[in-house]
């Protein structure tokens, strides 16, 4: 098969590796290839006219040359720098850990548009949201689905009977909820409530067009993010380590408040 | 792969060793540098023997700014000379180094030694961040200059560190970020032409 030896890409960098004196490796997620690495030469040197269209949570058109081993990035032009991320404390925290995810979840060479798109959606929705903690769960619960591990949220996994209007659990192992019956089998299952649970279904179910209008209260969104976490870290069998820097930041600040219900402007 | 032992020259093999794992330099500089010094007068080999070995002995760092230093206070924190009105934040004491040779700088320092990176699980337990407020706390310092580097991690270690200063009613700025001297616009990413056209200054 005809190969030819450079070649585009859109791409979204979500990790960079310090490679020898002024190199760097990129892991970068791609709609045609998926999750590619490849070498970025000379890019930690000031002058390199590169670095600036290849530093995390970016959108760039690259153009790659094939190698024996690694790929090399030979061009790079930004589509979208995502700047409110890069100027904004939480929006880079918040940024980070999107990215984190996406390359936790995902095998080298697996194309998912759809996830490529998820991924873009969601970084340019953090630029223009102001409930940046809805969109991560938003983010979190289709990541999920695109990666196989869809929640089951329509009925008691054990009994098959549909649930009533009261506290269900949720157990991470199955990765479904269950009646209040059937978690007396599941020690590990967590409580959710009702309105945790018919936000997360509506989240399942919808663009974030609609689930961005969705108001919730700081109670609900601990609980839901407690869910979707505790859900992340069964799966992943290790912390994600920019979700334990949010941790650190919102222990630090106290907020959310105030302060992060600016309106970002782009 | 150790020609040195190949050639039956342990002794220099394993110079070439130790030379190769530095950075920067391959198989062949380490030979290259070994057999040079092999050739070289004792006195010179003896000179760099012991400079090598006092840098892991002697240098330390300095309790006011953590810069790496011989002698605690180290010479900018000791300076009578310098401005103490502005402490400039660096990431790396090669920094401050690099800040020196300009000579437009005369205030003092202070070496994070690293940046946030949330990513790597860098956070502010790790690095030298949570001593800055209790230096600048009662002091005479005006101003903080953050010179972190100007990459992602960089960049967040600032803007966490001017969350953190703000209440002290310190005088926090940036170093300004624009377009390297001897570089073409086209090739220009937007964060770095959007800063440069912000910070654009009338000739």
């Amino acid at each position: 098969m005809f190969r030819p030896r450079n070649y585009q890409t859109e791409a979204i960098i979500i990790k960079k590796t310090k490679l020898g004196e002024a190199d760097r490796i990129l892991t970068m997620y791609t709609p045609d290839l998926g999750k590619i690495q490849a070498v970025a030469r000379g890019v930690r040197r000031p002058k390199s006219k590169l670095a600036g269209h290849l530093e995390l949570l970016t959108h760039s058109q690259v153009t790659l040359a094939r190698g024996r081993n690694l790929d090399t990035v030979i061009g790079s032009q930004t589509i979208n720098g995502f700047l409110p991320l890069k100027t904004d404390l939480w929006l880079t925290s918040y940024g980070l850990y999107v990215i984190e995810l996406v390359n936790q979840f995902t095998a080298d060479h697996v194309e998912d548009e759809a996830l490529f798109r998820l991924l873009l959606e969601t970084l340019q929705s953090l630029c223009q949201t102001n409930n940046q903690e809805l969109l991560l769960r938003y983010f979190e619960i289709h990541l999920l689905g695109a990666s196989g591990y869809r929640p089951q949220l329509q009925e008691c996994v054990t009994c098959h009977q549909p649930l009533g209007p009261i506290t269900n659990f949720f157990c991470a192992s199955i990765g479904s909820t269950l009646c209040p019956v059937c978690r007396l089998n599941q020690p590990f299952a967590r409580p959710i409530s009702v309105n945790a649970l018919k936000v997360l279904r509506f989240i399942q179910g919808n663009g974030y067009a609609a689930v961005g209008r969705l108001e919730i209260d700081a109670s609900l969104s601990y609980e839901l993010e407690s869910i979707t976490r505790s859900y992340l870290k069964y799966l992943l069998e290790r912390e994600v380590k920019s979700a334990n820097w949010l941790d650190e930041l919102k222990e630090q600040m106290k907020q959310p408040g105030a302060e992060e219900k600016k309106v970002y402007q782009p | 792969m150790n020609r040195g032992t190949i050639l039956g020259a342990d002794t220099i093999g394993r110079l070439i060793q130790e030379l190769n794992r530095l950075p920067g330099i391959g198989p062949k500089s380490a030979q290259r540098l070994a057999y040079y010094l092999m050739r070289a007068p004792q006195e010179q080999a003896n000179q760099l023997a012991d400079a090598i070995l006092s840098i892991k002995q002697k240098i330390k760092l300095c309790s006011i700014c953590f810069n790496v230093t011989d002698s605690d206070p180290c010479a900018i924190c000791r300076n009578d000379q310098r401005d103490r009105s502005q402490v400039c934040v660096v990431e790396q004491p090669q920094d401050i180094l690099a800040i020196e040779h300009t000579g437009a700088y005369k205030g003092l320092y202070h070496v994070l030694h690293g940046a946030i990176s949330p990513t790597e699980g860098v956070g502010t337990n790790d690095i030298r961040i949570r001593e800055l407020p209790n230096r600048l706390r009662d002091s005479l310092v005006k101003e903080v200059i953050l010179a972190t580097n100007t990459n992602l991690e960089g960049e967040q270690t600032a803007l966490y560190l001017n969350q953190l200063l703000s209440p002290l009613g310190i005088k926090i700025t940036r170093l300004a970020r624009g377009l390297p001297f001897g570089t073409e616009l086209e090739y220009a990413d937007d964060a770095t032409l959007t800063r440069a056209l912000e910070g654009r200054q009338q000739l």
